[in-house]
């Protein structure tokens, strides 16, 4: 049997400008009744009908997850990306019916913890939204520390200061202020968790820090969708279904098989859950991985590739689907 | 040991040297050698962020090694429950990088362990090394009363009597192996003890 | 209509019986006449009306007796109900899903009203109309997940997911087949079932976990487990294992059909929405050999199945003991015709 996840019909209640990049989606249930409950770092993957292609991203759930009579989440524009954000952007209005998956969490708290500490940059700051507010409720000891580039851009910096005050620090990259990580890290309780979500340069930074500072690594949780990154098309073959497809430049892998009516399974498309992993049959040329669920030695082993991120160069490629 | 095991069964290693701020030793007698091996693999100054507890042994031996390491801290006791107090007070007010090193007896390990979870450090982040008695603590599933330093094969209860298979399953929040009573179905029949945890 | 619930015990005079119409929905487990371990899981989806799986959480007329048999437990040896402190949001988690599902299969006796976080659980078979605040641990008589579960039938493991493991850090266990919970507390999915013999080294546990840390919200799953058990005795924990054991040494072949007890689990798996735990609810299923053997199809396949078992699964199941007694008085029921595939009797 496999998994993956039930669909929700919903339609778009509300369209909320945020700043000049962020605008905030507010989805309610076609039926009227409320949504599934959540758990705080929860996503869901929204379906775009783009003419005739279907864009599936991942965006965390930013609502409370106390209050399910509507889920909120927030998209920041991508200029140069493959188009799921401006689509966003552009194309969803108030009162438009979409598709979206019921709530997979990739990103849980561990509620163990003796103090939640969590480190956010820029649009990274969606997935503490809800943690924040399911900690807040249930007494739960945090704290947040937010890096943006402007304070026009640190996007609910405002509403967070006005929750939780002093719980929240915020660091703007324009006044030269950065987290001085090494005393943060090194004047927690133990039994301190550690979070953070942002760009990838900031995960490595922190994740080495604490590896260095001697945070173990199962104290240390990362939200790090990768988004599939365009490349030159190439042509894979489909071992099972016996078909030869093209993957185009802006367009995924796992996205061409699925155009192709081939349905792998999937949770994060973001290279995270493991969900869509594929054996190679055969090739000839270079992979370009760009997830982070299989090993560096899977890697180099050229016998599994994750579809959702990842993409090929040379010949051909046979693979099992 | 048994040659073939269960996975709930510890697995102990050597102690190896861990990325940390602070370095917590807890130790009962050939324990201490697990520690004066990895000090010589050690980097100088290494021990001037260490604190070692421990316990001695019946020989009373290794106390002059120890304090040669030159730890920041150093303390001696008598048992376990002596040094517990102490233990529980400096996990309490430990940071994140403090790093746990536990070598010795497997009870010893157990249950210093015991206090490291219930300060909220997670099992896998902590060193282990076992030195000397294979001896068994083991928790009477029926009237739950723990027998210390269990030798034999199978082995009464010193709290209700019954006679108790030792299993391998382990329960590290009771510091504990299981203990199930080995002769249930028919009380007449009495295997004989045999001492293989030594 | 509904559920006429039977007086019955489980202990003592071990008046347990099944209806002829529970004989019939008794989920047999074995699709074959032969039986080895097997990643057996599928979808928890709805099954035909009339059987188990009618509902997802099913109710039936042991309902009653059962609960009574828990609260005597539970009075006896209060460990056997468990809950780590970070479990409490998971505990609310299966309040919310236990009192959804009972109301919607048996409206008749279940009622559940909410108003916000005010909710009222009426249980008519039980005696029970209580309101109190979702959330808040101060308005019931007990935590949420020990408050539910002594009004739930099947035992119930509660499991924190975290560093691609499922944790047993809560559970209500007091009709299980040889397990402790106050031992197995706190392992994860590989210790806790350590015990079990040939399921590791086929590599059985790791797919299994694979399988569950995947489960998701709204797509629960299921899977049969069986032993035997001398008596319908419910409370067959390794606890008591000494008052209970001596049963085993009682089996003859005059009672044979009478004591004897085919043990069945239906376990399910469930994605918990706020904690994101996983809740495996196992549901206890009895039945004597003298009822059994009135359907003729499951007389032989079990037959076969005693026959061919291998002796550490028969051992780990604790059957060696009476298994020649049972296997001399089912061979008299086999003449050795086929069996039709499937669960079901003909």
């Amino acid at each position: 049997m496999s998994t993956g996840t039930t669909k929700l019909d919903v339609v778009v209640s509300d369209v909320v400008p945020v700043n000049e990049l962020v605008t905030r989606f507010h989805f309610r249930r076609r039926d009227g009744a409320l949504l599934p409950r959540f758990s705080g770092g929860a996503h869901v993957v929204v379906e775009m009908r783009d003419g005739e292609r279907t864009r599936l991203n991942p965006y965390s759930l930013m609502g409370s997850p106390l209050d399910t009579r509507e889920y909120t989440i927030s998209v920041r524009r991508d200029d140069v990306g493959r188009g799921g954000s401006l689509f966003m952007h552009r194309n969803v209005r108030p009162g438009m019916e979409m598709v979206i998956s019921y709530p997979v969490n990739l990103f849980s708290l561990d509620l163990r913890a003796r103090k939640h500490l969590m480190l956010a940059g820029g649009i990274g700051i969606t997935p503490f939204m809800a943690q924040t507010a399911q900690l807040a409720a249930e007494g739960g000891n945090f704290e947040l520390h937010y890096t943006c580039r402007t304070a026009s851009l640190g996007t609910y910096a405002d509403v967070l200061r006005e929750r939780y005050d002093r719980r929240v620090r915020l660091y703007h990259d324009d006044r030269d202020e950065r987290i001085e990580l090494d005393r943060l890290l090194s004047s927690q309780p133990l039994g301190t968790h550690l979070y953070v979500c942002g760009p990838s340069g900031m995960i490595g930074w922190v994740r080495d820090s604490a590896a260095s500072l001697g945070w173990p690594t199962e104290t240390v949780h990362f939200e790090h969708f990768a988004a599939p990154q365009p490349g030159a098309p190439f042509d894979v073959t489909l071992g099972l279904s016996g078909r030869t497809i093209r993957v185009g430049e802006q367009q995924s892998l796992l996205e061409a098989i699925e155009a192709a009516g081939v349905d792998p399974p999937y949770l994060c498309r973001g290279g995270v859950c493991g969900q869509c992993e594929t054996n190679v049959i055969a090739h000839d040329g270079k992979f370009i991985h760009n997830d982070h669920w299989l090993s560096e030695e899977e890697h180099r082993s050229c016998k599994k590739i994750m579809p959702c991120v990842s993409r090929f160069e040379g010949r051909s490629l046979v693979l099992e689907r | 040991m048994a040659a073939k095991s269960i996975i709930s069964r510890p697995v102990y290693g050597t102690l190896s040297l861990q990325p940390g701020k602070h370095h917590l030793f807890v130790a009962d007698a050939e324990g201490a050698l697990a520690i004066t091996d990895l000090a010589s693999k050690a980097p100088a100054g290494f021990f001037a962020n260490a604190h070692i507890i421990f316990i001695l042994g019946n020989d009373g031996k290794h106390v002059a090694a120890l304090q040669a390491l030159k730890p920041a801290q150093f303390y001696q006791g008598h048992s376990f429950a002596n040094a517990l107090p102490r233990l529980k007070q400096t996990l309490a007010n430990a940071h994140m990088g403090l790093r746990l090193y536990l070598a010795g007896t497997e009870g010893l390990i157990g249950q210093a362990m015991q206090a490291a979870l219930e300060a909220g450090i997670d099992h896998t982040s902590i060193q282990t090394e076992h030195r000397g008695s294979l001896a068994r603590r083991i928790q009477c599933v029926h009237c739950k009363g723990i027998t210390e330093n269990v030798t034999t094969q199978p082995a009464t209860c010193s709290h209700c009597g019954l006679l108790l298979l030792v299993r391998d399953h382990y329960s590290r929040r009771l510091a504990a192996f299981q203990g199930v009573c080995i002769n249930a179905e028919d009380r007449s029949e009495i295997p004989p003890a045999e001492e293989i945890f030594r | 209509m509904g559920i006429t619930f039977r007086k019955e015990t489980f202990r003592d005079d071990f008046t347990f019986k099944n209806s002829p119409e529970h004989i019939r929905r008794f989920p047999f487990p074995f699709q074959e006449d032969s039986y080895m371990y097997a990643v057996n899981i599928e979808p928890h989806v709805r099954g035909p009306k009339g059987s188990v799986l009618e509902n997802l959480i099913d109710v039936d007329e042991h309902y009653v007796a059962e609960m009574q048999d828990r609260a005597l437990v539970l009075a006896e040896d209060p460990l056997r109900c468990q809950s780590l402190p970070h479990m409490t949001l998971a505990g609310w988690d299966l309040l919310e899903l236990l009192m959804e599902q009972q109301a919607l299969g048996y409206p008749e006796h279940f009622t559940l009203t909410r108003d916000g976080d005010r909710w009222r659980w009426i249980n008519r078979p039980l005696g029970i109309d209580d309101t109190f605040t979702f959330g808040d641990v101060s308005t019931l008589p007990y935590g949420p997940m020990e408050y539910i579960t002594r009004q739930s039938q099947g035992d119930f493991c509660i499991l924190d997911q975290r560093d691609g493991n499922l944790w047993m850090d809560a559970g209500m266990v007091t009709t299980q087949a040889d397990w402790s919970l106050d031992f197995d507390i706190g392992m994860n999915f590989f210790e806790w079932h350590a015990p079990v013999p040939l399921a590791h080294e086929k590599g059985i546990f790791v797919r299994a976990l694979k399988f569950l840390t995947n489960i998701q919200q709204g797509k629960p799953a299921r899977r049969l487990n069986w032993t035997m058990t001398i008596n319908p005795r419910l409370d067959t924990s390794p606890e008591n294992y000494h008052k209970w054991g001596p049963d085993r040494a009682t089996v003859t072949p005059e009672n044979v059909g009478d004591k004897v007890h085919l043990r069945v689990e239906l376990q399910s798996f469930w994605r918990l929405p706020r904690s994101n735990g996983i809740v495996f609810p196992i549901r206890c299923y009895l039945i004597k050999m003298d009822e059994l053997v009135t359907q003729p199809k499951w007389a032989r396949r079990l037959h076969r199945v005693i026959r061919d078992l291998p002796d550490e699964l028969a051992n780990y199941k604790g059957l060696t003991r009476y298994r020649p007694t049972l296997l001399e008085w089912l061979s008299k029921l086999d003449d050795g015709s086929p069996t039709s595939p499937g669960f079901g009797p003909d």
